[in-house]
């Protein structure tokens, strides 16, 4: 009667966000996500308790400012996870021309905490790594470059993508950060391969890389002794490698119990690089089994959901966000278990550090964003008597 | 390839004529064809999706599969105590010319604690001392309680005693095993061979290093790690060496000498077949040096007498005058010399025991019956100018350049100036000093035709061809000489039926510490070289204050000690050096040799 009289009342005609979200988003990889970041805080309360106590803090000044740092992470997660894919370019691309001007200018306004590499902006409280944010907006960019490049009389994208990835690739090494310098390569290579490489290519830059690897084996005595030196069986047991593996050793599969662990007062990089060794020798083998896991699953599961995506830019840039993240945490596990040569690289929302968790918080955030279920015109499909 | 063009021409014309906007058709056709690109690409980005899914899973799998294999295993024991990681095992093994050990090594353990882990120090303690009478048990157990955390107990041991400590059962107690220096012969070639100690030392592993011998000399060629397979093999026979090191001994004893030395070495190669000096040591359980500055070095048994013993080696020295004389064209052996008497200034010289020889003797007649006066007079023909460059281009007047670490340290004594009366008393041995290695070298030279030799402990295959110093007719005439001193001189006692021994007695008083001489202390020599009718070694052999007593007088010179002495040991060895004897050997009584 009342609308009949006054018409209806003029309400927004918009979908629930909120209920549209928690229908849509990857609930599996989001609760992998959480549970790792709660390992991770855990951990922290026994990996970096010895910094603390160097720096002369109070014993849990590092878990409290991580819980700090990783709230932040989770808020700036699911807000980002909330965006549409084109929202989401938009951030990407405009958070990469801002973390590639701080990139640039680090070698005027950074600083390197005594370490020997300028990485770092010192902000008295905090401190930021520009490059951990620039690995997301480059994935990003480069899925819309070549997303784009697709189309006909679309624009040279890959020629440009290449261009900007060797650009940042000079700068991470000057700094010098060959690590991170790889992971912004892998993960071009990676766009690239699932945008549509020829195989032929493929092909000639692994024979290349085969052929390249064999001669510098054969030619360089240096480059044969490192490798040896990684084969060889034996290993300096006053290295961090050599903390590492025997800190895995002797917590077996069920740890040498809560904060009984002797590896994190000899590593220096206790919270950081080799955190996974804490983990082994404070819970053994099955926490690290439970973490392996929990990688392998956010990796494996997103990639799986984006084969059905059609829509290019979203399944290229899906890819390049959820390979940079399990290869960043494979690597790092892969060097503690001496199946990698030595590379610092921090564990994505284990390893303590700001700009780190943050930056990871951001990435996976895109990552959901992008692999939240979408129609796919499977209709369409099936009304045209495709497949 | 057929195009299909993006405006036909049909359609376009077509909608012209009925006035439609022909760009629709343009964008149709065009999202048309992104149709099937994007198909195309989906269905290929899904299989690449699928291979990087597997790619990250498998690698993952790696990752966790490794992760259980290293918690699986046995962690290491942690070294804590260890000094240092980088040391090199394997010390090559030392061999005879014919492959036999001399110098090998052994696996033994250290014995050490870790404090923390003692249940009951003071009955370790007790126990320990038990085992090893040198420990104390007092001392032992203030060490294990006085706070530290590591304590070496023994360097090695013996399986017996490792049973023993293991019986005791304490787990603090810990066994580090390592490479001990084993020379299976004990003493045989001790002076050779020198010693082995540890160097570093870790809780796994030693490192072993010479201290002494050839074992210092040659240290980095027997711990280079390319070369620990190979043995270091030396130009010594074992079967000749324990023979000579017999027969000085019993020399020594005969003559009641203090000691003595004896060299065999090849005249061609420089091989040194064996060398011994006595008193020796076992290297297995070396001496320690003598506490004593003032005692002389020769009272150690370490002391090397054939290398580093100095001495004024006497009418040894004659032969290199007459042989620099018969090189410069100033005489032939059949030249006649004035033996009657020989003044230099107002130093008037005479012969041994004042002996007088008559108004002339030809040189070879000088040298048989070692006169001083003759080959005084030959030097002065000589002259210093000559004489000098002459000892020194046999090697005299230099340290011996042969393989053993202790060679460098023994420089001859030769006297700075050298006016008429040095000429004269070198040409007879007096007034420098050698040693009986580097005499040895010098006569090799005469021996083998005029060449010089270098002396060697390692295996020469070929000779060594050196730099002439005499002709061989010079060489040749020397030896002739030589054999008469043992023929018709004073070397009779050498005179065997089996074998021509050609050589050189030298009797030298041994200076006193102060200056002057002792009246009734000599170094003897005898130098000779084997078979004479064509060298193949020669042999030095110096006893340090011998005496024979078994005459009516009391004898000093080197005819009745070193002489006999170097007979038997020719007698012996060289049957084992592959030289016939000159007769048969008479058949045994009572035994016929059957012949068909």
């Amino acid at each position: 009667m009342t609308e009949m009289v006054y018409g209806s009342m003029p309400g927004r005609v918009a979908e629930p966000v909120l209920p549209r979200w928690w229908g849509t988003i990857d609930k599996w990889s989001m609760t992998a996500i959480l549970v790792l970041f709660a390992i991770g805080l855990l951990l922290g309360l026994a990996a970096s308790v010895p910094l603390a106590e160097r720096n002369g803090l109070d014993p849990f000044h590092y878990v409290q400012r991580q819980a700090f740092f990783g709230g932040v992470a989770m808020a700036a997660m699911v807000a980002v996870s909330m965006m549409s894919p084109d929202m989401v370019r938009r951030l990407g691309v405009v958070g990469f021309l801002f973390s590639f001007f701080a990139l640039a200018l680090l070698p005027i306004f950074g600083t390197d905490f005594g370490k020997g590499a300028v990485r770092w902006f010192s902000l008295g409280f905090a401190s930021v790594q520009p490059s951990e944010f620039l690995k997301p907006g480059f994935i990003i960019l480069t899925a819309w470059l070549m997303a784009a490049a697709q189309d006909l009389n679309g624009p040279p994208g890959k020629l440009i993508s290449f261009g900007i990835a060797v650009t940042v690739v000079g700068f991470l090494a000057m700094q010098p950060d060959f690590g991170q310098a790889m992971l912004v390569l892998f993960g071009w290579g990676v766009v690239y391969f699932v945008a549509g490489a020829p195989m032929v290519l493929i092909g000639i830059i692994l024979g290349l890389a085969g052929v390249g690897g064999f001669a510098a084996y054969n030619m360089s005595e240096h480059f044969a002794r490192r490798i040896n030196g990684f084969l060889a069986s034996d290993i300096d047991p006053r290295s961090q490698l050599g903390y590492a593996t025997n800190a895995i050793q002797e917590g077996g599969f069920f740890g040498v119990g809560v904060g009984e662990g002797q590896v994190k007062w000899t590593l220096p990089d206790a919270h950081t690089d080799f955190i996974i060794a804490v983990a082994a020798e404070e819970y053994g083998l099955v926490l690290v089994l439970v973490i392996i896991a929990l990688y392998a699953a956010i990796t494996v599961r997103s990639l799986y959901r984006l084969t059905r995506e059609r829509d290019p830019f979203t399944r290229l840039a899906g890819t390049g966000l959820a390979c940079i993240f399990g290869v960043q945490a494979m690597i790092n596990m892969g060097v503690a278990v001496r199946l990698l040569p030595a590379k610092g690289m921090t564990l994505p929302f284990v390893s303590y550090g700001g700009s780190s968790v943050i930056a990871a918080g951001i990435t996976v955030g895109m990552l959901l964003a992008l692999t939240r279920s979408r129609p796919q015109g499977h209709m369409g499909d099936i009304f045209r008597g495709r497949k | 390839m057929i195009r299909t063009p993006l405006r036909p021409l049909a359609r376009i014309l077509h909608a012209r004529a009925t006035g439609a906007n022909p760009d629709a058709i343009e964008r149709e056709n065009l999202r048309q064809r992104h149709e099937v690109i994007r198909d195309r690409a989906r269905g290929r980005a899904q299989l690449r999706l699928l291979f990087l899914c597997m790619c990250f899973f498998s690698a993952f799998t790696v990752v966790g599969a490794r992760m259980g294999m290293l918690a699986a295993s046995e962690p290491m024991e942690p070294r804590t105590a260890g000094t240092g990681v980088n040391i090199a095992q394997g010390r090559a093994d030392i061999v005879d010319r014919n492959g036999r050990v001399l110098a090998t090594n052994m696996l033994t353990h250290a014995l050490y604690v870790q404090t923390k882990d003692l249940i009951d120090p003071a009955r370790v303690a007790r126990e320990l001392a038990a085992i090893f009478p040198e420990l104390d048990a007092a001392t032992l157990e203030r060490r294990f309680t006085d706070g530290r955390s590591f304590l070496w107990v023994r360097k090695v041991m013996s399986p017996e005693q490792m049973q023993l400590v293991h019986e005791i059962g304490d787990p603090g107690l810990l066994f580090g095993p390592r490479e001990m220096r084993l020379y299976p012969n004990g003493q045989l070639a001790a002076h050779v061979l020198g010693g082995a100690s540890f160097g570093a030392e870790g809780v796994d592993r030693a490192e072993v290093i010479g201290t002494a011998g050839i074992e210092k000399a040659l240290d980095a060629r027997l711990r280079d790690p390319a070369q620990a397979g190979e043995p270091l093999e030396l130009s010594l026979d074992l079967t000749v060496q324990a023979t000579i090191e017999e027969v000085l001994a019993t020399g020594v004893r005969q003559y009641e000498a203090k000691g003595g030395a004896v060299i065999l070495m090849d005249v061609h190669t420089g091989e040194i077949a064996a060398l011994a000096s006595y008193p020796a040591f076992d290297p297995n359980d070396r001496p320690n040096p003598l506490a004593d500055p003032n005692a002389e070095p020769g009272d150690s048994p370490l002391f090397n007498r054939a290398v580093q013993g100095v001495y004024e080696l006497g009418s040894t020295f004659k032969i290199f005058a007459a042989a620099q004389a018969m090189e410069l064209g100033l005489v032939t052996p059949d030249t006649p010399i004035n033996t009657q008497s020989l003044s230099v200034g107002k130093k008037r010289f005479s012969e041994f025991d004042n002996h007088n020889y008559g108004p002339t003797k030809t040189v070879a007649e000088v040298i048989e019956l070692s006169s001083n006066i003759g080959t005084g007079h030959i030097a002065l023909m000589i002259g210093g100018e000559r004489q000098k460059p002459f000892l020194k281009s046999l090697g005299l007047l230099d340290a011996s350049p042969v393989e053993l670490v202790e060679a460098p340290g023994a420089r001859p004594l030769v006297p700075k100036k050298w006016p008429d009366v040095v000429t004269v008393t070198a040409s007879f041995g007096h007034g420098m000093s050698s040693s009986p290695l580097n005499l040895a070298a010098a006569y090799a030279t005469l021996a083998n035709g005029g060449t010089k030799v270098t002396p060697t402990l390692l295996h020469r295959a070929a000779p060594m061809a050196g730099p002439r110093v005499v002709s061989q007719q010079v060489a040749a005439d020397a030896v002739m000489m030589l054999r008469r001193v043992v023929t018709d001189g004073t070397a009779s006692m050498a005179k065997m039926d089996e074998y021509a021994i050609a050589g050189k007695t030298g009797t030298a008083d041994k200076p006193k510490r102060g200056g002057g001489y002792y009246d009734d202390k000599v170094v003897n020599t005898f130098a000779s070289v084997f078979p004479a009718e064509a060298p193949k070694y020669v042999l030095i052999v110096t006893l340090d204050e011998p005496v024979d007593r078994t005459g009516p007088e009391v004898r000093r010179t080197a005819g009745w000690t070193s002489v006999p002495v170097a007979a038997e040991i020719v007698r012996r060895t060289a049957p084992l050096l592959g030289l016939r004897p000159a007769i048969a050997p008479q058949p045994l009584d009572g035994l016929t040799a059957v012949k068909q």
